[in-house]
């Protein structure tokens, strides 16, 4: 609603924070930045839940005999590693966070389309969470977080078709985010705000979206006809009755490979925003950047055989998935020479999230040539199933999307909370991240290369050098990723109080307080700017401000 | 309000269409045709049905592009679903000679 | 400053939720929103559609022999059953498109009649397929899956008869599951139609329900030549591939 008159009013001093108190207030919130929150403390639960895991497997692996656990042990505790972090925490973290939170904002919005599906996805999420856990403590699952037939189907004795359950669950939480996301920016942009004005962060949410749509279903009936099977003792994918295994594989990698980039998308989107606005420059191509994740998000689906390089698939259907899995690769690394380019000549500042978003840059592009190297059937048949393919795939998750998040937690922070973070500690914590990742994922590429395969809990004595530097770089990571929360929630209570726009920025986001009233805006905006169009500060007051005009040009009655 | 009224009229066409659709699938499913002909004449009915009750029906002829765009999309994902494994089940035993 | 403000502020409607600008834009992200469930629907299905075109490919004769051992007559009433109730349904948006409030109610009702219908219908073939003990696996304690009831076309292998029949529960009992989903979904619009919640200003929920209904029919225009039609043909003696 434009107000007109001549004379607006000042933000006042209220904000979603403390619009209204009280548990009910946030459990039964339409509003998309609580549930932004909401999100944000299950995520983070779930994250070092799964890290628990991971620990677990470290320290399991320091020796090469298979001592700290038994393998029927060790087979669920990786298991559960992956289901957690996959499903529960990079599935999620950035669309269901920062994506909840800015989303409306940076589009000029008071919510998304439909509030009431957001907290309902958000409930969905905890429910099939709460679903999953319940079946870990039940005994757990030991098939892999691939659930491959026939094991998953007939042999595992373990607690499969609850924490498929917990699982299909979960997948609706992603389709209603997806969904919530392409109707708000299809419908809900404020004047002004073409296509080609958004953000890159929306953009890359977009086609995120696009894949969730697509690709979460599959896994969906996936998964039911998976639980099915054991549940009738026979099915589609059992060849008693004529039934393919591999068609579990195919039907499983159809969404989990674009489930890949569902992951890896939302961080690039961050990445875009923080390598642009720390180095003070418009994005080097922008439409490129723009059409780039739209073409991941279209081309992810078309690789999923090169994870079934050796499960009996036809060798053309390979030679296919490979040659377009290089072809994947092009929009990525499109992306990695603009974000470059962007930082050639920029006015570059190292506040901490620049620092996790350059990082990003490195470790992705690491990650990304491993990818490639992986694409090729002959190398692949060579490192399949050891530690190579889980170096590569820990580079673009944790060095590529937990480097996002992070990064765009820290740059947003003020945003959502209305303070700012220490400085020197979000250094320091970017820093033992940084460093604890590589130690413990580097050795892992040449453990994996020289033959060491993955989930095993013993291996010969000649990788125990390797698995011990992993180890210790397991642990520095560890504590790097613990102390962001413990200074963020510091800052929350005792961190500097933050002005509207504490970078100086020119991103829609940046035109309202910190933090923001409920309904973002005191007035809808009309934009007249482009996405990374920086201006003097004086250009780029918070919307609605008061601008005193004089009384000859007040509206009078019959205008 | 800017939406399009459909008139009953149509939509009466519209379900003699689908009905006579369905009694010449009936009829054609009997009758032995050569090579794949049945199912191809099978799916084209069940196509042109599902055309006419996405057309008019569920307003696609009136609605903007957007939407059809989304749903095309769909469809053509499926394909995609069907067409790359489809790709390995019919190139499993090319090599076995 | 009065008339201005007055001018500015125009009573809205009172399904209008606020953070949208309008009416019209509410609608179009609801119904934008409901095409984009039905694309999840879409890819949901495609699954069991893949499967059922893999193994078709693979065992052309038991699945035509196993097809013809469903009741085509039953099939063929659903199928009209499914798109009359298609045609009211389309009758029932029309009528709160023009604001006829009873008309509206009654076609919904003859919808959620006809849908009920159909599940019923379908209740008496999975009951004779219990009977002939073609339930497969061991869903059925007691009641293992003999091909037994079944007339095999020359060439065919009984076990694989089984796949047939695994994948026509999978994918009519999913497509009865989204009926009842839908049944439960009229009723609700129903209840507010009767209400007088719908005008023809506000009635984008009827729409959308629509849309699903639609939906549910068109997997059915699909599911019906597929899974009944398969082989009536070669019932006679013709050529069984494909």
């Amino acid at each position: 609603m434009q107000q007109e008159g001549y004379e607006i009013p000042t933000p006042s001093k209220v904000n979603y924070i403390n619009a209204q108190y009280g548990l009910k207030s946030w459990l039964l919130t339409k509003d998309h930045k609580r549930i932004a929150l909401l999100y944000l403390g299950s995520v983070t639960a779930f994250f070092f839940f799964g890290g628990v895991y991971a620990m677990m497997i470290r320290i399991e692996l320091l020796t090469p005999r298979g001592d700290f656990l038994s393998s029927a042990t060790y087979n669920k505790v990786f298991t559960q590693h992956g289901i957690l972090m996959i499903f529960f925490f990079l599935i999620p973290a950035i669309p269901a966070t920062l994506g909840n939170f800015l989303v409306p904002m940076m589009i000029g919005a008071k919510d998304l389309a439909f509030p009431r599906i957001n907290l309902l996805s958000w409930y969905i999420y905890i429910l099939g969470g709460i679903i999953t856990i319940w079946a870990l403590l039940s005994g757990g699952v030991d098939t892999g977080w691939t659930f491959y037939a026939p094991y998953s189907t007939t042999f595992s004795n373990t607690y499969v078709v609850l924490t498929g359950l917990g699982i299909f669950i979960n997948g609706f939480s992603s389709i209603l985010t997806g969904l919530n996301f392409i109707v708000t920016i299809h419908t809900m942009r404020a004047p002004g705000m073409t296509w080609f004005r958004l953000p890159l962060f929306i953009w890359s949410h977009y086609a995120t979206s696009l894949i969730m749509i697509l690709g979460t279903p599959v896994i969906a009936i996936t998964i039911l006809l998976l639980a099915f099977e054991r549940l009738a003792r026979i099915g589609i994918f059992d060849p008693a009755i004529g039934g393919d295994p591999v068609l579990f594989q195919h039907l499983f990698w159809f969404y989990s490979h674009p489930a890949v980039y569902i992951m890896i998308l939302p961080s690039m989107g961050v990445i875009s925003e923080l390598i642009a606005n720390f180095s003070r420059k418009n994005i080097f191509g922008y439409k490129f950047v723009a059409f780039s994740s739209l073409a991941i998000a279209v081309f992810g689906f078309l690789v999923w055989g090169h994870h079934m390089f050796v499960s009996g698939q036809s060798v053309y259907a390979a030679m296919i998935f490979s040659f377009l899995s290089f072809a994947v690769a092009i929009p990525s690394a499109v992306k990695v020479f603009n974000w470059t380019a962007t930082l050639y000549k920029g006015s570059i500042s190292y506040d901490t999230p620049m620092l996790y978003g350059l990082g990003f840059i490195g470790l992705f592009l690491i990650g990304g040539m491993t990818g490639l190297f992986l694409a090729s059937i002959a190398v692949d048949v060579h490192v399949t199933d050891t530690y190579f393919v889980v170096a590569h795939f820990h580079y673009v998750m944790v060095g590529g999307t937990l480097m996002g998040y992070l990064g765009g937690l820290h740059y947003w922070w003020p945003k959502i909370s209305g303070r700012m973070y220490p400085e020197g500690w979000g250094r320091f914590a970017a820093l033992v991240v940084f460093v604890g990742f590589n130690l413990t994922f580097l050795p892992q590429f040449v453990a994996g290369y020289l033959g060491m395969p993955r989930r095993y809990h013993a291996y010969p004595p000649e990788f125990q050098v390797f698995n011990v530097l992993s180890s210790a770089g397991a642990t520095i990571l560890g504590i790097g990723t613990l102390i962001p929360v413990i200074y963020l929630v510091w800052s929350m209570r005792y961190g500097r109080h933050a002005e509207a726009n504490p970078w100086h920025l020119p991103g829609l986001e940046w035109r309202t307080p910190s933090p923001p009233p409920t309904e973002n805006f005191i007035v809808s905006p009309v934009v007249t700017w482009e996405a990374y169009e920086f201006a003097p500060p004086e250009e780029m007051e918070v919307v609605g401000t008061t601008h005193h005009r004089p009384l000859e040009d007040a509206p009078v009655a019959g205008d | 309000m800017s939406e399009h009224i459909v008139s009953v009229r149509i939509y009466f066409l519209i379900l003699l269409a689908l009905l006579v659709g369905t009694v010449l699938t009936v009829v054609a499913g009997k009758i032995d045709f050569p090579f794949h002909l049945n199912v191809i004449i099978a799916l084209t009915i069940a196509c042109v049905k599902a055309t006419l009750v996405i057309l008019y029906f569920m307003h696609m002829r009136y609605s903007k592009r957007l939407v059809w765009i989304i749903f095309v999309s769909a469809l053509f994902w499926m394909g995609l679903l069907f067409a790359l494994t489809l790709s390995d089940y019919t190139t499993r035993n090319w090599l076995s000679q | 400053m009065a008339e201005s403000v007055t001018a500015e502020h125009e009573v809205h409607h009172p399904a209008l939720q606020h953070h949208f600008e309008n009416l019209e834009q509410q609608r179009e992200a609801g119904t934008l929103g409901m095409w984009i469930f039905l694309v999840t629907e879409i890819m949901f299905f495609s699954a069991m559609f893949f499967a059922y075109t893999l193994y078709r490919y693979k065992f052309p004769l038991e699945f035509a022999s196993a097809s013809n051992h469903l009741s085509l007559k039953l099939g063929a009433i659903n199928t009209v059953v499914l798109i009359v109730s298609s045609f009211t349904m389309a009758f029932a948006v029309y009528n709160a498109q023009v604001g006829r409030q009873r008309r509206l109610v009654i076609s919904l009702i003859l919808t959620i009649v006809l849908g009920l219908t159909f599940l019923g219908i379908k209740a008496v073939e999975y009951h004779d397929k219990y009977k002939d003990n073609l339930i497969p696996g061991q869903l059925i304690p007691g009641h293992k899956y003999s091909p037994a009831t079944i007339h095999l076309l020359p060439g065919a292998s009984p076990q694989y008869t089984e796949m047939f029949y695994w994948i026509y529960f999978a994918m009519t009992g999913m497509h009865a599951l989204h009926m009842v989903i839908g049944v439960g979904l009229l009723s609700v619009i129903l209840f507010f139609s009767i209400r007088g919640r719908y005008d023809p200003e506000y009635h984008n929920p009827v729409e959308v329900s629509g849309l699903y209904w639609h939906f549910v029919d068109l997997i059915w225009i699909f599911l019906f030549p597929l899974l009944y039609l398969l082989g009536r043909h070669i019932e006679h003696g013709g050529t069984p591939l494909h």
